[in-house]
């Protein structure tokens, strides 16, 4: 046995965050995706998916989160979701709702699918197709959400937060019973890539977020047994910092369009990793091996104030990409943490305020024809 | 308000078992048997496995509370309260249809 301080240590990683593609149809301005998108030219082939499946499950991960941009994109998803099933992992498809047809939704519940993740932008369609760039996406995600349901399938919906729909958290819970969903999710923006572009147009007030946090709580109690709500906290006005992806490289993984795998979304942000590919390596050996796994796993690579912390295996330190972007050093201790001697910047960056228009999430210029969505 | 349904409870004739999206697995790597969720992995003890195993919708709460109390020898009151408490808890996060 490893100590769990070493970087090398075997852990299990339970779940496999798959990044189909990065073409997408809307342009969400708080997109996970990284402000470099990969082109279409350089995309896994559904052969390379299915093995880099039947390596995850090997690992032990045993759900795979089908992701993008938008999945539907894909020409190829049947066959990869049935991939998934084959190789005996969980699939969750995360959708947009533009780029999945009903019928097209069928012949992947047929294939094995087990459930079905669709954001929704706004309770308000006009403020929804504002915030997705694209307009039409809220009655096309709604009609995909009845086709969730009628397929029998269990739906959650993802609400992403901040300033121009955090009045309307209850409303949206209250739309996401309506759609029949069985699991919302309330996930306040992370500032990261896309979303750090366009903060001082995305973030609410500290009181806001307050009433939000309260507010969830409330609709968890009167709606306990009919939905489930899960909640990612806001962590600009915390105190502590959330451990992000429950530690690094210890329990899930990342794998770009091209192959690249990555500990978590953000990753690539850190400069100077060194990101192994599934074309090149097995999974396994990147998950134990690769420079970018090890850079941060376990506890060894923490300075003070973290190194001695007693919370340091309950929040690791933070989110490196979030330590690399409010700091410069990867290695500090998120600034969201009470103990940062760099915590006090982060109610001034909170406190920048822009009325701009979003900076949307797009393909560079010449790649636009390369998104296509289903008639 | 919507019309959502209104929470499910367990009653000794219900046929409890699990909806489609939870599965019930055995994995190695993870040390042992796993429900498996929408973007939610739960360890299931020993104990939950042997409830979870008899829920396949044919059996009712009361057939499998006496099925346990005869296969472990146990008290059928104490089989029932857990057997109960158990289902209540997962139906209430959508994880058991009754």
């Amino acid at each position: 046995m490893t100590s769990p301080g070493e970087r090398n240590a075997t852990y299990a990683p339970l779940g496999l965050l798959a990044e189909l593609t990065h073409r997408c149809p809307l342009g969400c301005p708080y997109c996970s995706n990284p402000v470099a998108l990969e082109p279409r030219k350089g995309e896994l082939d559904t052969a390379t998916w299915a093995r880099v499946f039947r390596e995850a499950a090997a690992l032990g991960v045993l759900q795979v989160h089908l992701s993008g941009g938008e999945p539907g994109a894909r020409r190829d998803l049947v066959d990869i979701v049935a991939a998934a099933r084959a190789a005996g992992l969980y699939g969750n498809l995360i959708t947009s709702g533009v780029g999945i047809t009903e019928a097209s939704l069928g012949k992947l519940a047929d294939a094995g699918l087990d459930h079905v993740q669709i954001s929704i932008q706004d309770s308000i369609p006009a403020s929804a197709d504002v915030i997705a760039g694209y307009t039409g996406a809220f009655a096309r995600k709604n009609a995909l959400a009845h086709g969730v349901v009628r397929l029998g399938l269990p739906l959650t919906v993802n609400v992403v937060v901040h300033r121009a729909n955090i009045e309307r958290v209850g409303a949206m819970v209250e739309l996401a019973l309506e759609l029949g969903a069985s699991r919302v999710e309330i996930a306040h923006v992370q500032y990261y890539g896309w979303a750090l572009a366009n903060r001082a147009i995305l973030m609410p007030e500290r009181e806001q977020v307050a009433r939000a946090a309260a507010e969830v709580e409330e609709l968890r109690q009167r709606h306990h047994g009919r939905i489930v709500i899960d909640a990612v906290v806001p962590d600009y006005y915390a105190r502590y910092p959330k451990p992000c992806v429950g530690g690094w490289g210890r329990r899930s993984l990342n794998v770009t369009p091209s192959g690249k795998v990555l500990p978590c979304h953000a990753a690539e942000t850190i400069p100077g990793l060194t990101f192994w590919n599934v074309t090149e390596h097995a999974l396994g050996d990147i998950w134990q091996n690769s420079p970018a796994f090890r850079a941060f796993r376990g506890t060894n690579w923490m300075p003070e104030p973290c190194a001695s912390c007693a919370r340091r295996d309950i929040d690791f330190g933070g989110c490196r990409c979030q330590a690399f972007a409010l700091t410069g050093d990867a290695t500090a201790t998120d600034p969201v943490c009470h103990l940062s001697p760099r915590h006090a910047e982060l109610a001034t960056l909170a406190a920048e305020r822009s009325e701009a228009a979003y900076t949307y999430r797009r393909m560079p210029a010449g790649r636009e024809a390369e998104v296509e969505t289903p008639a | 308000m919507s019309d959502a349904p209104q929470p499910a409870s367990v009653s000794p004739d219900a046929r409890p078992h699990l909806p489609r999206g939870v599965r019930l697995v055995h994995n190695e790597a993870q040390g042992g048997y796993v429900l498996l969720a929408p973007e939610r992995v739960f360890k299931a003890d020993a104990i939950a496995v042997e409830i979870l195993k008899r829920c396949t919708g044919e059996a009712t709460v009361a057939q499998i509370v006496d099925d346990l109390a005869r296969t472990f020898e146990a008290p059928r009151e104490r089989i029932e309260t857990d057997v109960t408490q158990l289902l209540q808890g997962l139906a209430d996060k959508k994880l058991l249809a009754l």
